[in-house]
């Protein structure tokens, strides 16, 4: 076997891994809190991109794609909190409802996007310090790909300082852990479900950012990444956040290494497989969520 | 179980007085319905659009200088949005419940694929503008777009004239870029040079990390790039951030034309090569009239491509041969089609051959930072089509 061939794909993996690990903390959150599915999640994505052009049209340049991720968090947080509090609130107690009202918000999304910025692809241009690449040894880094994962790292480091560390992390813990036994010792669970939804929604947003930097920006871009999401958080064990960086990884390098020996769709259905597979092994997931709740 | 059995009856019955009623001919009103059916959403978009708009310029004009045999046309346009089930259920309700007499549409060879059951069942016509792969001979489709002999296989000789060896395919996992390259890679053992690998992604896929990884390590000296729609962006975008950039590897792609290679940014693809039977830079009275009136109605910066002529000059072809054959029986037509000899277009002089595909040129154009291509190469005289590669597909002919 080639050994810069596997390096470079090992480092591909674990950009890929990143990718997926930001497209889906905020499925892996959602679910975990309010046991919702929200299918207009990859619109998250899409949203962060259009912010991230936008920031960009504004004030272009270096600076720009670091102003970028707040604006990209914040705008897809509240486009978040408005589904969470319109929508997925209001139908909490009906989860295929849920599924089927959130996929409508999707299509709302994706049709509106092309409404406001046309059906092409609009291009964000990576600034000069992430265009670039550099080798180590047989090892070519693109600049961008190394960005994202370093986000990735940063994301989850933040996410695990405010889960264990906050009053809000602990918070959401309680109510992660028993949602009416939470709510008996006074937490307003509501709000916690509010916050939550927001943070993932955001989350989602900075990987829009994130994608953008490797391709067009176009009112379905979510879609390619919403699959490979949803499979990173049902490998992972549902709602678990160490379960989901867990299954990022596994799937990010099984689908780089795949692609050393084939195609790139091929691949994607092997992914598939492989899932199917480990899911008939270990139904519970990667990591599993240890509830006191009986009727979990 | 006897009154469902009625009831389907009925519904036939009605469905088949109806059917009547309105006939096959489009044409019984004031004004004569032909289809456009292009995705004016979904990944194929970025290039469709513009085809479409073409098509709907030169209905436009037809229109204004007194339409067809006395009768305005009346284009009804529909959405194939990148899918081709799709562009079949459209096709079928253009020509079954709009009574089209002829189709303007198609791009992916997946769409045209999808499509080519539902001519042929209704016996329409499907006016095809985009290069292709060939391996296809429908008497329901006139192929104005190249085939392989007229785009794909004068790009291969050119670079073996530059001097490059060692070629990297890549394209989108679908039947256009596999039977493309089916071809080229046929050629390619023929001519004694060779092929560093090759790699899919799929259909507006943007992750070309392994991609990438598989050029790194396979060292070709020339790229061939069958990729279509936004997919392009994401592979130059990945390629210049791993320092792969056009300059410093050379890229022929079959599917980048002017408007692509400004909506996705000239910086990107600069320096690139691209192979077309029509450049927005050639010289030419015919070209500098139809630029000015496409600019005219959908702005300055337009870009023009090569499938968008071939979209226009399909429509004046069609228009030409209804009034050869006073009919807008789409039988009649196509056989007056191939027998209207030598006509004028933006792109030079063509002419359909019996096969029902196009007679023209081939050009190589590289990307100036301008978003133009320069011609740096010219077939020097007209190819004929060729449907069927003699060593990919041996002992296949196209005769209708």
């Amino acid at each position: 076997m080639d050994t810069s061939l596997f390096l470079n794909q090992v480092f591909n993996g674990a950009s890929l891994a990143s990718l997926y690990l930001l497209a889906s903390l905020g499925l892996a959150l959602s679910f975990g809190i309010m046991r919702v599915i929200n299918m207009a999640h990859g619109e998250m994505l899409m949203l962060g991109g259009y912010l991230a052009y936008m920031t960009l049209l504004v004030v272009p340049g270096a600076l720009g794609i670091v102003l970028a991720l707040p604006v990209a968090f914040v705008g897809a947080a509240a486009m978040g909190g408005l589904i969470q509090s319109t929508v997925i609130r209001r139908l909490a107690s009906r989860p295929l409802d849920t599924l089927l009202a959130t996929w409508g918000v999707s299509l709302i999304l994706q049709q509106g996007a092309r409404d406001l910025f046309g059906a092409i692809g609009v291009e964000v241009r990576a600034p000069d310090w992430l265009a670039g690449s550099f080798a180590i040894g047989g090892l070519t880094v693109p600049s961008a790909r190394l960005f994202i994962i370093g986000m990735a790292v940063l994301v989850l480091a933040a996410l695990a300082l405010l889960l264990l560390k906050s009053k809000v992390g602990l918070l959401t813990r309680a109510v992660n852990q028993d949602r009416m036994m939470a709510s008996a010792t006074g937490i307003d669970v509501k709000r916690v479900d509010f916050l939550v939804f927001c943070l993932g929604a955001g989350i989602a947003g900075i990987a829009g950012v994130m994608l953008a930097l490797l391709g067009p920006v176009t009112p379905n871009v979510g879609q390619s990444y919403i699959v490979p999401a949803f499979l990173v958080v049902v490998m992972g064990g549902l709602g678990s956040i160490v379960g989901t960086t867990a299954a990022a990884v596994i799937l990010g390098m099984f689908s780089a290494l795949a692609q050393m020996f084939v195609d790139v769709s091929v691949a994607q259905m092997l992914l598939l497989v492989f899932v199917i597979l480990f899911i008939q092994i270990r139904p519970q997931g990667v990591v599993t969520v240890k509830s006191r709740q009986l009727d979990a | 179980m006897f009154r469902t059995r009625l009831g389907v009856l009925a519904v036939s019955a009605v469905a088949f007085t109806l059917a009547s009623c309105s006939g096959s001919d489009g044409a019984s009103g004031d004004d004569v319905a032909v289809g456009v059916l292009h995705s004016l959403t979904g990944t194929m978009a970025i290039s469709e659009i513009t085809v479409r708009n073409a098509e709907m310029l030169a209905i436009e004009e037809i229109n204004a200088a007194g339409g067809v045999l006395g009768k305005p046309i009346r284009a009804v346009v529909e959405d194939g949005a990148s899918d081709p089930s799709t562009f079949a259920q459209k096709a079928s309700k253009l020509i079954e419940s709009d009574s089209v007499v002829t189709v303007f549409g198609g791009w992916t060879s997946a769409s045209r694929k999808a499509m080519l059951p539902v001519f042929e069942r209704t016996n329409n016509l499907l006016w095809y503008p985009v290069q292709f792969e060939g391996n296809e001979c429908s008497a329901n489709i006139m192929y104005s777009g190249a085939q392989p002999n007229q785009q794909a296989l004068p790009a291969l000789v050119w670079a073996i004239d530059q001097g490059y060896r060692n070629f990297f395919l890549v394209g989108s996992d679908y039947v256009y870029p596999r039977t493309a390259n089916l071809i080229l890679k046929k050629h390619i053992d023929a001519i004694g040079v060779k092929v560093a690998g090759e790699s899919y992604v799929p259909l507006g896929g943007t992750d070309f990390s392994g991609v990438i990884a598989k050029i790194q390590q396979a060292k070709p000296d020339f790229i061939i790039n069958t990729l279509n729609g936004d997919s392009n962006v994401a592979f130059f975008k990945q390629m210049q951030a791993a320092g792969l950039s056009p300059t410093t590897l050379p890229v022929m792609s079959f599917s980048i034309g002017e408007q692509e290679a400004q909506a996705m940014g000239t910086s990107l693809v600069e320096g690139s090569y691209a192979a077309w039977n029509y450049f927005q830079s050639l010289p030419g009275d015919a070209n500098a009239a139809f630029i000015a009136a496409y600019k005219a109605k959908f702005g300055a910066d337009a870009a023009i491509t090569d499938p968008m002529v071939h979209a226009y000059l399909n429509v004046y072809a069609w228009k030409a041969a209804v009034e050869a054959a006073d009919s807008f029986d789409p039988t009649e037509v196509r056989k007056a089609a191939v027998a209207l000899g030598a006509f004028a277009t933006p792109m030079g002089s063509v002419s359909f051959a019996p096969n029902q595909s196009l007679v023209q040129r081939a050009y190589i154009g590289k990307l100036k930072p301008d978003g133009q291509f320069e011609i740096i190469s010219d077939s020097g005289k007209d190819i004929e089509p060729e449907p069927y590669d003699a060593l990919a597909f041996p002992g296949k002919t196209c005769t209708l």
